[in-house]
């Protein structure tokens, strides 16, 4: 068969080119270290698990996203991860048993059923934070402060950071006493922004006028930072349950901006992302480079319940390969020495030397060397060549 | 800080010649004639908006991906297209229709899988499964009302306006879908990080829609 496409890729899987590679292996290492040096402790979670540990608490969406297979050794169904957060949740709720905070990193591919949007991969590269047993406002600070230094890191350019908070729609609902089926549409339309759909929706379902007002109003909080002082105002005579979260998210906001200062916060009060699985404050980052979040995170208390422990939980991740796209830093490999094909213990001592002090040196294969043109290629702008102090480095 | 930059896909036709007064009310005026053009994208007389007409179907894609920042698209293309990855904040009330289903005028039920040939097969297949019918899905991009008469189909799917064209096919409108009508649909990043200016587009929109109703 001529016809037959042996190096087509399956769709939304790619593979990484040498220069590519480079900048994302420079990144990944730098994200790691820049974890470690805040306490993060690397985890390297299996490729592949019992699919009910790998589902746990998550929503129906992870379940559709993740690829499944039979274990031909225990007859249970088996999921590759489409997300490593319930594994890092696992490792700290039974694995570890540690009493204090846990605060664990990882870098790991994932696999996707289908892409999480246009143009995205379906083999991404996760790269997160997460911290357990700790439920302050201080654990949130520092991973939203955590996440924005990995975007700086990566040289992301203009980056928002949009905070909001599960449970002020959840404790506005639960105080009209929205049936499900109603709370389901109303969380669509709500999703969706639709304010039209929501005002109608609401009109017919929540009798007492204030808390109706305060739903509808908080559709509409959504915006710069001027949006939390509004909300403090328009809620303070709300139920404590609603104004609870609301405090809560004005103090993480305060503590970031005091760590770091001109970060760029934005709130949408309505953010309900991951409702099923978030339980408290919840943060996005944006840059105007591209038309999704960047990197996502939030509260998700108790994950870890059915794995033994119940513990308060929070953390983020993002997609190494958005972060490389995305990324204006120069991340060039730099230039390599060519060395002649010889026995000579004397070049091999200079090699060692200049492999030591971080250089690259390509070994020529044939005698003589191949020509400048052909060392270019291989990306070399130097070569060793024996004068008359023994052998020296020169230029092509 | 500066007016970050906005881009608002429309779409050529019915849509286009009811929203541009729209947009003209919240003061958005392209600086030359959209229908003459042989341009796709245009700048308006504010220096931070500009206007690109583009196919109906593909506004969801140039706003789902951000190329775009707000998009003009009838609900019928989101429904199909899937409403998940946009905020959906205004219904501009304007180029309105029906998404119905219809079949030929005294048509015998039939028997077996009922067969059925729309553009809309999201729609559809959501539609039909919601009430318990299993059916055979026949995507066609046009003249939907000749695939009954010609034996390819048992019903249709299709946007109803007047029904004229039904009737001159020997088909009735069945059953109502959904109500149709354009709608403004936002990225969701833009609508985060550009939240004041859009804010303001939409909230003229939205005093301009209610004048005309």
């Amino acid at each position: 068969m001529t016809t037959a496409k042996r190096w087509l890729l399956p769709d939304g899987v790619e593979e990484i080119l040498p220069r590519e590679a480079y900048k994302l292996e420079t990144l990944r290492r730098g994200l790691l270290d820049l974890y470690g040096s805040w306490g993060y402790e690397l985890v390297i979670t299996p490729l592949i698990e019992f699919l009910d540990s790998l589902l746990v608490g998550s929503s129906h969406d992870l379940d559709l996203h993740t690829f499944k297979i039979t274990d031909q050794l225990s007859g249970r169904m088996m999921g590759i991860r489409a997300d490593i957060t319930p594994q890092a949740a696992r490792i700290d709720a039974h694995c570890l048993n540690r009493e204090g905070p846990v605060r664990l990193c990882y870098a790991d591919s994932v696999l996707h059923t289908k892409p999480r949007g246009l143009l995205t991969s379906r083999v991404p590269i996760r790269v997160g934070a997460e911290l357990y047993g700790h439920a302050g406002v201080e654990c949130d600070i520092e991973l939203i402060c955590l996440m924005h230094a990995t975007l700086e890191a990566a040289a992301v350019p203009e980056i928002h950071h949009v905070l909001g908070h599960v449970g002020i729609f959840r404790a506005l609902v639960d105080a009209a006493g929205i049936e499900s089926a109603t709370e389901a549409a109303l969380f669509d339309a709500v999703q969706r922004k639709a304010f039209d759909e929501i005002e109608a929706l609401l009109a017919d379902s929540v009798a007492d006028q204030p808390l109706r007002a305060l739903l509808n109003k908080l559709t509409q909080l959504s915006g710069d930072e001027n949006v939390l002082d509004e909300a403090l105002a328009a809620f303070a005579d709300a139920p404590e349950a609603v104004r609870a979260p609301l405090q809560e998210l004005a103090q993480i906001a305060a503590g970031v901006r005091a760590r770091v200062p001109g970060i760029r916060l934005c709130f949408d009060l309505c953010e309900l992302r991951g409702y099923q699985y978030h339980t408290g404050v919840v943060f996005a980052a944006y840059s105007p480079v591209h038309g999704r979040a960047v990197a996502k995170g939030g509260r998700y208390d108790d994950i870890g319940e059915v794995f033994g422990r119940a513990r308060p939980a929070s953390g983020f991740d993002c997609d190494l390969k958005t972060l490389v796209k995305l990324s204006q830093a120069e991340c060039v490999k730099p230039a390599a020495i060519a060395a002649p094909l010889s026995t000579d213990p004397a070049l091999a001592l200079v090699v060692d030397a200049l492999r030591a002090a971080g250089e690259t040196v390509v070994a020529s294969l044939v005698e003589p060397m191949a020509a400048s043109a052909e060392l270019f290629e291989q990306g070399c702008d130097r070569r060793i060549v024996k004068g008359d102090n023994g052998w020296q480095v020169e230029s092509l | 800080m500066t007016t970050p930059s906005l881009v608002i896909a429309l779409t050529k036709g019915r849509i286009l010649d009811e929203v541009l007064p729209l947009l003209a009310q919240a003061n958005i005026v392209p600086s030359e004639d959209i229908e003459k053009s042989r341009k796709l994208i245009f700048d308006t007389n504010l220096p931070h908006v500009r206007l690109m007409v583009i196919r109906g179907s593909d506004v969801p894609t140039y706003v789902e991906f951000g190329s775009a920042d707000i998009g003009v698209v009838g609900k019928d293309l989101l429904l199909e297209y899937g409403d998940e990855a946009f905020y959906e904040p205004l219904d501009l009330g304007i180029a309105r229709c029906r998404l119905m289903t219809a079949e030929p005028i005294d048509r015998p039920a039939p028997t077996g899988r009922l067969r059925v040939a729309t553009k809309f097969v999201n729609i559809a297949k959501r539609y039909f499964a919601e009430r318990g019918t299993q059916i055979e899905l026949i995507k066609l991009n046009g003249a939907l009302e000749l695939a009954p008469s010609m034996g390819l189909a048992d019903a249709i799917v299709d946007i109803v306006d007047t029904g004229k064209t039904l009737t001159a096919n020997g088909l009735e409108a069945k059953e109502l879908i959904a109500n149709v009508s354009s709608r403004i649909i936002v990225n969701k990043a833009s609508m985060k990080i550009k939240n004041a200016a859009i804010r303001e587009v939409l909230a003229q929109l939205g005093e301009a829609v209610a004048r005309n109703n």
